[in-house]
């Protein structure tokens, strides 16, 4: 082997890459960027950051003292954000994922729950009403729950407040047990509608996978450009926006189409239905894809080459579906994170997608994720135009 | 046909292109050439809507050519320097697109898309990806897609580059086709031989600005020396300018040394020609072959820049 041309060869690939300042970036910045947002997530950036809390709904039809007790502590309880509701409220609040978990105390709970302390027989039934997709949080909040439930009802019931071990007698063995029971339900679409996990997953990733093709339909842009097809098309007599918009177009059905293949095979191999309103789920579909579009547009004018605009690209494309949910859910989020990534488009994307598809949102319902949408399609697509360089050498 | 009045373009401190101004006639063909860098392709680009120019307008038919979806736009047609194909689609699917650019379909579009396949050679490779042509046929088909809408004016810019001598004359040959049917043809090139080969009327740029604009042989006219010896050196000189000393010789206008030819123009060949061998033998050069000719378009532009074309 010759050393001096293996050395004169390696110099050579290591001043091609630095020269290159956008691989550079990419290469340094994206794993960074990425480590820090997931380390962030998951671990927690800093001890002064307020963790995520647990939205909750309590809705006390009890009225008891135990009850009182049991939602006072629920409401000082640092991991949750509880919020007095009433029962049909709450039940939309979790099916439309604003609430976490909703928390029903029903009537003669406190009075059952102490005598079931120490006599066991007929126990109260607490009733958990809980998003599906956050089954993590489910727990979290059950064994909190039960925390307080205990402490309420041992509490009162050794005050001799409802009477327990007065109904025990002097001189009798007692033993404990659970003193109430817990019935959990999923809440969906509608009852009778099991939760379905390849939803959200395959409505993460079909929001990703649409924005890399968006990136491609930019970067074409940047390529047309370069070709003698791009001097062709103007020099036809046809106006810019036929050009800029047939580009848009073409993007916006491939998008549609990626999405009815996508959703079509959850719907054939995985039982994933539209549980919610088919005019919302299209509403969303066709507004992510118009969006989708415009984010093209958008990458044509981000780099002054295809290679540069891809970069770039693709590092915003990354961002915007971490950010949106896409591979993490955004309840895991930070707070201030969570209320942030509303700023993105694929947030409402993924938003608009779940809830059409397994919440059973209405038409209605899907509108704020449609107005979204279109409205940084707007701002995309002016922002494309405004910058787009159009003159250009035959 | 065609007027190009003052046209000016500017790129931040880059002057492009500066008061261009030309007419063309129609039927005629008119060859714009200058070296990489002088602004042809500036002009061409200004002349086809693709570059908003700064200054001056561009009439066709004595009307001004006003935004992208100007009418008068349908009387060119394009021929760029970068190929205007999609190498995934055939031939045919390609001059399909370029006709729809038009508001061609249906059977107009057929006959036209025939008749262009037919005048570049390539119907029988009709429905051939692109991908598979070799550069000339590339070439050839570029040139096709901007004859679908039946242009009276064609721009060519730099139709040439990059093809082998067969496929170039298979070029010619379609161009001088176009010319008998009576297509005005504006060409850039910096090839002298292709303009002298076609072209009537020459319009030669330089930094930006028209230096001469006429006949060919009118432009001929404008070298003082109107003959060329071209001079075979067995063990030229060192250093840039060996042979500057040529150029105070009584009667010759110019020296020039090209790769391994010194050429040196002069008015009178029996007057002038031995004391340049003359110059040569007492400074020690030996002559391998010695060739006369009469000054061509190359010989033009380097007399009026003091620069060659090629070496540009």
């Amino acid at each position: 082997m010759s050393f001096t041309a293996f050395i004169a060869l390696v110099r050579r690939d290591l001043r091609l890459f630095f020269m290159d300042r956008r691989a550079v970036i990419m290469s340094f910045v994206a794993p960074i960027l990425i480590a820090s947002f997931f380390g962030y997530v998951f671990g927690g950036a800093s001890a002064d950051q307020p963790a995520s809390r647990i939205a909750v709904a309590a809705i006390d039809q009890d009225r008891s003292a135990i009850s009182k007790h049991v939602l006072a502590a629920l409401g000082a309880d640092k991991a949750l954000e509880v919020k007095s509701a009433d029962l049909e409220a709450a039940r939309a609040a979790v099916r439309g994922g604003k609430t976490t978990v909703a928390v029903v105390i029903p009537a003669g709970f406190g009075d059952g729950a102490a005598k079931s302390l120490f006599r066991g027989g007929d126990k109260p039934e607490m009733q958990l009403l809980y998003d599906p997709s956050h089954n993590a949080e489910l727990a979290m909040v059950r064994g909190i729950l039960t925390q307080h439930v205990m402490e309420a009802v041992s509490s009162e019931a050794f005050s001799g407040g409802t009477g327990g071990t007065g109904g025990a007698g002097p001189g009798l063995s007692m033993s404990f047990s659970m003193p109430y029971t817990v019935r959990e339900e999923a809440v969906t679409a509608r009852q009778g509608v099991k939760y379905n996990s390849m939803a959200h997953s395959f409505a993460g990733m079909s929001v990703q996978f649409i924005l890399f093709m968006g990136i491609d339909a930019g970067v074409m842009v940047l390529l047309l450009r370069r070709s003698g097809v791009w001097s062709r098309m103007r020099a036809a007599p046809i106006s810019r926006f036929t050009i800029i918009g047939s580009r848009a177009a073409s993007s916006a059905i491939v998008a549609m189409m990626i999405l009815c293949v996508v959703f079509g095979f959850a719907r054939v191999v995985f039982g994933v239905r539209i549980e919610g309103s088919f005019a919302g789920f299209a509403g969303v579909c066709i507004a992510f894809a118009i969006m989708t579009a415009a984010f093209g547009l958008l990458v044509a004018v981000l780099g002054k080459t295809p290679e540069a605009a891809r970069g770039i690209a693709i590092l915003a494309t990354l961002l915007l579906v971490m950010l949106g949910g896409s591979w993490v859910p955004t309840f895991l989020f930070p707070q201030w994170l969570q209320s942030a990534s509303f700023a993105v488009p694929t947030r409402w994307a993924v938003d608009g997608l779940d809830a059409t598809i397994w919440r059973g949102a209405s038409f209605t319902a899907a509108l704020g994720p449609i107005a979204a949408m279109l409205g940084f399609a707007v701002l995309f697509g002016a922002i494309a135009l405004w910058r787009f360089r159009w003159d250009g050498p035959a | 046909m065609l007027e190009v009045r003052g046209l000016h373009k500017r790129y931040g401190d880059l002057v492009a292109v500066q008061e261009v101004s030309f007419t063309v006639r129609p039927g005629e063909a008119v060859g714009l050439l200058g070296p990489n860098g002088a602004g042809k392709t500036t002009t061409v680009s200004m002349i086809a809507g693709l570059v908003t120019p700064d200054a001056g307008e561009v009439r066709i038919e004595g009307g001004v050519v006003r935004g992208e979806t100007d009418p008068l736009k349908r009387k060119m047609g394009l021929v760029p320097q970068d190929l205007a194909l999609h190498d995934l689609l055939s031939a045919r699917d390609n001059l399909a697109l370029f006709g729809a650019l038009y508001g061609m379909r249906g059977a107009e579009l057929r006959r036209a898309m025939d008749a262009a396949l037919d005048l570049v050679g390539l119907a029988d490779r009709a429905k051939d990806r692109v991908s598979a042509f070799s550069g000339g046929m590339k070439r050839r088909l570029n040139m096709a897609g901007a004859l679908l809408h039946d242009p009276a004016i064609l721009l060519l810019d730099e139709p040439t580059v990059g093809v082998d001598p067969q496929s170039r004359n298979a070029i010619f040959d379609n161009l001088e086709e176009l010319k008998r049917r009576g297509k005005t043809l504006v060409y850039t090139t910096h090839y002298m031989e292709e303009a002298e080969r076609l072209c009537d009327r020459i319009v030669i740029v330089d930094h930006g600005k028209v230096i001469a604009n006429d006949s060919l042989e009118a432009v001929r006219r404008l070298v003082p020396g109107v003959n060329v010896i071209e001079i075979e050196i067995e063990n030229p000189g060192q250093g840039a300018e060996w042979y500057g000393g040529l150029r105070a010789l009584d009667g010759v206008d110019s020296a020039e040394w090209q790769g391994s030819l010194l050429r040196v123009t002069m008015r009178d060949l029996t007057e002038t020609s031995p004391g340049v061998l003359e110059w040569l033998r007492a400074h020690g050069y030996r002559c391998l072959h010695l060739a006369s000719q009469r000054a061509d378009l190359e010989t033009v532009f380097l007399t009026l820049t003091g620069r060659s074309v090629r070496n540009l």
